[in-house]
């Protein structure tokens, strides 16, 4: 019992701090898994692997500059992400999505070294803090959150159609080439407001990880997506108590999770071999 | 044979730059016919597919579709891609890719009814896909996953069904599968069909006309009047040759190497061994 409470220490919710990072780490865990989803789909992983250090030469500006880091963060990742779509050609984003990020990274270098006194603040940003979030950040990050997940919402059909059969979906008169933009706008924002809890470096492995993992577990959207929602916030919400319990930085812990539980589904799933059902019907006559 | 026309292309032609890749193309086609549509590379016919789409506007001529004129996302028009590549680990099943020919342009989440569900088996039961539809759609093989994307297409009813190059990547028994079951479900639901295809033996005993493609220039008839050496060889500008040979039919050209070995090729691919070349 006194092992428990040192895992969970019955104070912990007490932290004003602590609410903030476990409200603003489930939102951020709930979209980042419906993301995933249509990340790994549509292939976009480098993309999804850019935006988070693209978004993080942002927050160094935003510090240059004395303003709200997050909003540097939204400003960096989402420019990068319209930068993608509009440059990339069609389905092959590689090698634009890597000059994007060396461009960006290049700058927020740059940020770093004008701000003195500025290594505390990036070590943060680079691997998640605890006291990460502010009380109007929670506010801010929940608004974008909702607004990116009714935008999934909205655009789930197009989006796996279009993912899928690309042709088939353009002849059905769905736009690629806005339906892809949009889409990378909504992962620019997503990394924005994983960045602050998870950290720049590691917050890739929410995006991807539990996607990932559920592939290996299911192969219906709507389950993969329920179960890929369950194992982040699993991730998240044991991140945030062993960084409390041991003062190790949550992007470690997150990372280190996704990668044990994503290591357990593959090297546990039974390959099963695909089973047909009998027809009920009566063969047809050819 | 007194059928409506649901397809009319009126001297269609397309131009790139100054390059004329299809030119006063002239053709209808009648409800429920399967024309085959044979080429060359590059010969134009994903862009004429494209021009009846409506995803490309044709620089000359016009073409109406039962009698309207073609709009972008028309749903009387059916579209299968070519074979798709998708990873094993997908996380669709056969039908949630079906389903996407039902409502997959529409906005928000497709909410399970009783009546999607039927119409999605309904359709997977004329494709002969019932007994995988609930089967990963990575893993099954080039010929079911081709039946599931003829299934999506048929899923909006559409008076004509365009399939670019369905073929390629199947062996030769499941190509046959493949055009006997379109030619199947064309005349049962009298459902215009146009097929793509490199090698057209696979469609001789199923196809009512052969489009033939080359240089831009078309011809359409029934197979015997088109696919003569004479014919071809006006539509090609040079001499080319007509073979049959046990049954199959083997186009090869003369001194133009282009076409001789793509035919060749693909002949001999196919009826393994029986080419013959003077
Ligand atoms: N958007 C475009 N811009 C410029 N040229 C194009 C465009 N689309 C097609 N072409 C050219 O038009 C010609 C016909 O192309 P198309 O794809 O229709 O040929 P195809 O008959 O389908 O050939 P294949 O058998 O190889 O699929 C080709 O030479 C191609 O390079
Ligand atoms: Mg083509």
């Amino acid at each position: 019992m006194s092992f428990l409470f040192q895992i969970f220490q019955p104070n912990m919710l007490s932290q004003p701090f602590m609410v903030n990072a476990f409200l603003s780490g489930s939102i951020v865990a709930v979209l980042a898994a419906i993301v995933g989803f249509f990340v790994i789909l549509r292939g976009y992983t480098f993309a999804a692997h850019a935006l988070p250090k693209i978004g993080f030469a942002g927050a160094s500006g935003a510090v240059m500059f004395g303003v709200n880091p997050l909003i540097g963060l939204v400003v960096f990742a989402v420019s990068g992400a319209l930068s993608i779509g509009l440059l990339g050609k069609r389905g092959r984003h590689d090698v634009i999505t890597a000059l994007v990020l060396v461009v960006a990274l290049g700058t927020g270098a740059l940020f770093l070294v004008i701000t003195d006194n500025y290594a505390t603040g990036a070590y943060a940003l680079l691997f998640g803090q605890l006291v990460g979030v502010s009380g109007s950040e929670v506010v801010e990050i929940a608004i974008l959150g909702v607004i990116c997940i009714g935008v999934l919402s909205f655009l789930y059909r197009p989006l796996l159609f279009a993912s899928i059969l690309q042709e088939g979906a353009e002849a059905r008169g769905i736009s690629i080439r806005l339906l892809g933009m949009v889409f990378l706008v909504v992962v620019g924002i997503t990394t924005a407001i994983t960045v602050p809890v998870v950290g720049a470096l590691l917050s890739f492995s929410l995006m991807i990880g539990p996607a990932a993992t559920t592939q290996y577990v299911t192969h219906h959207p709507f389950r993969s997506m329920g179960l890929s929602v369950s194992i982040s916030l699993f991730t998240v919400w044991s991140a945030l108590t062993l960084a409390y319990d041991t003062g190790w930085p949550i992007g470690f812990f997150v990372a280190a999770i996704s990668a044990i539980i994503y290591c357990l589904a593959r090297f546990t799933a039974k390959r099963n071999p695909i089973t047909f059902v009998r027809s009920q019907m009566k063969p047809k006559n050819l | 044979m007194n059928r409506e026309t649901v397809l009319e292309l009126n001297h269609i032609g397309v131009q790139f730059g100054n390059r004329k890749v299809l030119d006063d193309i002239h053709v209808q086609v009648k409800a429920g016919e399967f024309i085959g549509l044979i080429g060359p590379n590059g010969a134009g016919k994903t862009t004429l597919l494209r021009v009846i789409l409506g995803l490309l506007s044709p620089t000359k001529g016009s073409l109406q579709i039962s009698g309207k004129p073609v709009l972008h996302g028309n749903r009387a028009v059916g579209y299968v891609p070519q074979k798709i590549h998708l990873d094993p680990n997908t996380p669709l099943r056969a039908r949630d890719l079906v389903g996407l020919g039902l409502d997959g342009h529409r906005f928000g989440i497709p909410l399970p009814s009783r009546k999607r569900r039927q119409q999605i088996d309904e359709v997977l039961s004329a494709v002969d896909a019932l007994s995988f539809a609930d089967a990963p759609v990575g893993r099954l093989s080039g010929g079911e996953q081709q039946r599931l994307l003829i299934a999506q297409a048929l899923l909006t009813n559409p008076r004509i069904l365009l399939l670019d190059e369905p073929l390629s990547n199947l062996d030769i028994r499941s190509a046959y599968e493949v055009v006997r079951l379109v030619s199947r479900i064309g005349r049962e639901k009298g459902i215009a069909v146009i097929m793509v295809a490199h090698d057209m033996n696979p469609l001789l005993s199923s196809m009512d006309k052969v489009l033939y493609l080359a240089k831009g220039h078309a011809v359409m008839g029934e197979v015997e009047n088109v696919i003569q050496s004479d014919v071809l060889s006006e539509l090609y500008g040079y001499e080319v040759e007509v073979l049959r040979v046990r049954g199959r039919v083997l186009v090869v050209g003369g001194e133009e190497t282009d076409l001789d070995v793509l035919d060749l090729v693909e002949g001999s691919h196919c009826n393994g061994g029986d080419v013959m070349i003077q």
